[in-house]
């Protein structure tokens, strides 16, 4: 004698549940300190990115205002600092507080860019594998399989190699911020699309696509209506999580040489251009900016664990 | 067994030939080998011969198959860069990679269950939480960043090492690891030869001493992962029937934990660590280019940037191969821990 | 003495909002060889009373007072360890569904072994040995090769033949049995209710049937507890209850029953659902589904809001019922004045 919903009781008005749901969203949010001082510090770090020309002390790809001769100067709290220069300057002598603010906005932007790229492509053939199946799904989810058995560092790190063989390293360096976007969503789209595939595939086998089914709608209708809402929340987890992983694709891949060139620097590259002088003694050269990569990305996945045991959605395992 | 294996060869071939096209596509249209080998002050005439005896001019096919028939024999031309045949230039370098891939699995395997089996058990013990909690740093920090850390704190301008100097052994181990203090974190010493193109670093102290910094470096992504993943999957078995069921009989909890738990636990972990693997092998390259570890990574990065595109191809290939074994090792190990697949290639 | 006594049983779960009483005021015994049933919808408190026995309900829940005895001890805080010896030995249970408490990467043979070696100083191959005989006296065919199959090469009513010959393994007093048909095939519901009254008998082991499935309980039990939100509220032979329930709510799922209603109508049911244990009504908790509030003359029973009922003895029933506390009150005047 189990207590049932009765098939006559109405379900509840989706806007209705929406808010309820949105309502849980902020309730715990509130009581969770830890999620609210990495929004904070997130919050800290767009804005920095955003207002970086105004910010910054200096230009730092403004050859006219670096000063060669205040080269490798510490941040202040080390003897033989200039106040001029906050966190210190570089070998180059640029401003280490308005390269990371530069970089930042650099790396934010490849890693929201990959990710939106990701997501679009990840949604896409997450949706026809899932609701289409046959070879459809079988070929997307094998070619998903091969790239991931391989990693998608090594997928990135191997197509950004090919695109600077084909564009050449100067033109590479003029378009690097498209170019990463492109190499790092091709390389991590599988991720989307598994998670996708899985969350329609729970979703398919639900009255409510039979219904539609039955009413005679087109597929295309009943994947991107009635299907996809359904699989949001999983989406909404995983891409906080991409974020993360999409700033750190595009540091290794500068950290590489790869990415972008040390005249126009992401945190990656500021990383890797330091830590030719980490030998030398000039640790802050790499670790500064290192510490910040680090700190970013470590509220963002706070916040992506957060979100994700709060709205606990079925992920892809595996 | 035999036909698991057949159908696991016959993936495995299948797998290789979609990289083959890959690697010859790359090989056909990019990078001017002329040149990279003879540079610009070479006649134009002088180098369409060059172009025409390295068969650089037949149709798609023909370049297809002759690059085919040669891999199959591991043959993958020149390196550009060594001027040796690319097979041995990467057999010179693949022991050092597999040898920091190794220490690096054995490091995660014995840290990963043991920390993850106890935060499952003790959810709540502050020791839980703190792992918990480093792993999510863990997690956040890239490899190459904590190779940097890792040399700056225990190499670079530091005189000293984590071994006591006033212990007999401690200065022992200070002698053996560097003269000026520090660990080593350059390179991988003076390792011992086996046979053939195999050095190994595992044979003496100071080899080991070598590995030790990039190997934690390059565990250091992957265990938080793994320590998650244990616990997580841990937690839900423990939540099963079947364990309250175990607890019914009256076993003994420590029976229960590790042998009715952890063999349900460790099934997908076995199948996300195969996967996971392939990322180590591909984190090599950042481990291998911090700590100049002479290893696959390093050769193939710098096969990159000096276009040696008959080198880049010879390592997809056999890290491609790399992949494609441990995967069917994977599976195999999977097969016989798990009673419910037989191994006839699909679930009974 | 009863082989098990269990008083004023009182289990809680802690939860973030604060405690939620699963079971309050929980008392029945056991007898040696005695079949007992305790029947109630889901989330009446069954099964947790069940697993509380041997102290084995999940955390959050736990036990917040009252007293098993079985045997003279005393189980409650008792410690894990001395606990230990009697789950599986002493009390052993059968759980409900047979395809999810064989654990799926031991063989068959492992984990009866492993049961019996817990308890007993036998080596395996003796070990094996007992282990064989009780799959051939719950009738599993070829048990030699059984033994060293796994779960998933039998079939849900092999499993949970498998599963009875574990709870038999060492022989215990008791066995714990909580809904053990109920995940099964109807066709092979009555085989294994039949081999487990068969067993139960011819070993003379006491069984604690869990089910809500009167027709079982009445073939099977001699004794029954009939549970409603957390507390019995009606309890004796099982005879004399399913042939005459007193308590409204046990009629109601008398009435509930298929083959009570005519043919071709609707069946019978109680009206509304269970109450949720942290939201009870006040008073008898049964009250706001209970067609007897009112008496016969239209005057509310203002205690079945009130008060809780307390249990009254009818014959050899006792049930926790405003109502047939004022009957049986009104019985025994005219009863006493015909005696004058």
């Amino acid at each position: 004698m189990t207590t049932e919903t009765s098939p006559l009781q109405a379900p509840p008005l989706p806007s209705r549940w929406e808010r309820l749901r949105d309502s849980y969203l902020l309730y715990s949010f509130k009581r969770d300190p830890i999620a609210q001082l990495s929004l904070l510090v997130f919050i800290v770090f767009v804005t920095g990115a955003v207002l970086a020309p105004w910010l910054a002390p200096m230009n730092p790809y403004d050859l006219a205002q670096i000063d060669i001769l205040a080269s490798e100067l510490p941040p202040f709290w080390i003897e033989g600092s200039d106040p001029a220069y906050m966190m210190g300057t570089d070998a180059q002598g640029r401003d280490l507080l308005s390269t990371i603010l530069y970089g930042a906005r650099v790396s934010l932007i490849i890693g929201f860019g990959a990710v939106a790229l990701q997501a679009l492509l990840g949604v896409v053939f997450g949706l026809m594998a899932g609701y289409l199946g046959g070879r459809i799904d079988a070929f997307l989810m094998r070619l998903a399989d091969i790239q991931l058995s391989f990693s998608t560092l090594m997928v990135a790190i191997v197509v950004g190699a090919l695109v600077k063989a084909i564009f050449g390293g100067a033109t590479f360096s003029s378009y690097a911020v498209p170019l990463l976007v492109l190499i790092i969503g091709l390389a991590e789209w599988p991720q989307y699309a598994r998670t996708v595939r899985a969350s329609v595939l729970a979703e398919k086998g639900k009255e409510y696509v039979d219904a539609a089914r039955t009413m005679g709608l087109p597929s295309r209708r009943i994947m991107f209506r009635h299907i996809l809402p359904n699989t949001l929340s999983p989406i909404f987890v995983i891409s906080t999580v991409q974020v993360a992983n999409a700033i750190i694709s595009e540091a290794a891949l500068s950290f590489l040489g790869l990415g972008m060139p040390e005249t126009h620097p992401s945190l990656g590259s500021l990383i890797k251009s330091g830590f030719d002088y980490i030998q030398s003694g000039s640790w802050w050269i790499t670790l500064i900016p290192g510490a910040v990569l680090v700190v970013l990305v470590l509220v963002i996945n706070l916040l992506g664990d957060w979100l994700r045991d709060v709205l606990n959605p079925r992920l892809y395992k595996g | 067994m035999i036909a698991f294996l057949i159908k696991r060869l016959f993936h495995a071939l299948l797998v290789m030939f979609v990289i083959s096209l890959i690697a010859f596509s790359i090989q056909d249209n990019l990078g001017d080998p002329i040149q990279q080998m003879v540079g610009q002050s070479v006649p134009e005439s002088e180098r369409e011969a060059l172009r025409e005896e390295l068969g650089l001019n037949d149709p798609f096919m023909v370049q297809y198959l002759r690059f085919a028939k040669n891999a199959a024999q591991l043959d993958f031309g020149y390196s550009y860069i060594f001027n040796e045949p690319t097979t041995e230039v990467v057999m010179r370098h693949l022991p050092a990679t597999l040898e920091l891939v190794a220490a690096t699995t054995l490091l995660i395997v014995l840290l990963s269950v043991p920390i993850g089996v106890y935060s499952a058990i003790k959810p709540r013990a502050w020791l839980s939480r703190f792992f918990m909690g480093a792993s999510i740093v863990g997690i956040s920090i890239p490899v190459f960043l904590t190779a940097i850390v890792l040399i700056q704190l225990f190499s670079i301008g530091v005189s000293w090492t984590p071994f006591p100097a006033d212990s007999g052994w401690g200065s022992w181990l200070n002698g053996v690891i560097s003269t000026e203090g520090g660990m080593p974190a350059y390179g991988r010493g003076d390792p011992v030869h086996v046979f053939g193109t195999w050095y190994t670093n595992f044979a003496s102290t100071e080899g080991l001493v070598y590995l030790v910094l990039p190997a934690i470096s390059l565990a250091s992504i992957m265990l938080p992962l793994f320590i998650r993943l244990i616990r997580a999957e841990m937690l839900e078995v423990l939540q099963s029937e079947y364990v309250k069921f175990a607890r019914a009989k009256g076993i003994s909890l420590r029976r229960i934990y590790f042998l009715h738990a952890l063999k349900n636990t460790m099934l997908p972990v076995i199948t996300v660590g195969g996967v996971q693997i392939g990322t180590l092998v591909a984190y090599t390259i950042l481990t291998e280019t911090v700590f100049q570890w002479p290893g696959m990574g390093l050769m193939f990065l710098n096969a990159i940037n000096r276009s040696d595109i008959p080198l880049i191809i010879t390592y997809l290939m056999i890290v491609g191969l790399i992949f494609v074994i441990t995967n069917t090792l994977v599976d195999l190990i999977y097969g016989m821990v798990n009673p419910t697949v037989k191994l006839t290639g699909k679930p009974a | 003495m009863s082989l098990l006594e269990v008083n004023q049983l009182d289990v809680r779960f802690a939860l973030r909002h604060g405690d939620v009483r699963a079971l309050r005021d929980v008392s029945f015994t056991l007898d040696r060889g005695e079949r007992l049933g305790i029947v109630g919808e889901s989330g009446a408190g069954k099964s947790v009373a069940a697993f509380s026995l041997l102290n084995l309900i999940a955390k959050p829940g736990y036990i917040a007072g009252g007293s098993i005895r079985f045997d003279g001890q005393e189980l409650i805080g008792m410690r894990d360890r001395t606990l230990r010896r009697v789950r599986g030995n002493r009390i052993s249970m059968i759980f409900q569904d047979p395809m999810m408490t064989l654990n799926p990467v031991l063989s068959i043979g492992e984990q009866m072994v492993e049961c019996l070696k817990a308890h007993r100083r036998i080596g395996r191959r003796e070990a094996r040995a007992i282990a064989l005989r009780k799959l051939e006296q719950v009738h599993i065919p070829s048990p030699e090769a059984r033994l060293d199959q796994y779960p998933h090469e039998l079939s849900g009513g092999m499993r949970q033949r498998v599963i009875i010959a574990i709870a038999l393994l060492l022989d215990p007093d008791i066995i714990i049995a909580d809904e053990p048909t109920t995940a099964l095939d109807v066709t092979i519901q009555a085989e294994i209710m039949d081999l487990l009254l068969e067993l139960c008998e011819k070993h003379n082991v006491g069984l604690i049937l869990i089910t809500h499935d009167l027709g079982v309980v009445s073939q099977v039990t001699q004794r029954m507890l009939v549970m409603y939100a957390g507390r019995v509220i009606e309890q004796g032979p099982t005879r004399e209850i399913i042939n005459d329930p007193q308590h409204p709510y046990t009629q109601g799922l008398m009435n509930a029953l298929p083959q009570m209603a005519t043919p071709g109508s609707r069946l019978n049911q109680i009206p509304g659902s269970m109450p949720s244990l942290d939201n009870l009504p006040s008073g008898c908790a049964f009250h706001p589904r209970c067609g007897f509030t009112r008496r016969p003359d239209g005057s509310e029973r203002t205690a079945c809001r009130t008060q809780v009922p307390e249990f009254v003895a009818s014959g050899n029933c006792q049930a926790a019922c405003h109502m047939v506390a004022e009957m049986l009150d009104q019985e025994r005047i005219p009863a006493q004045e015909t005696t004058r």
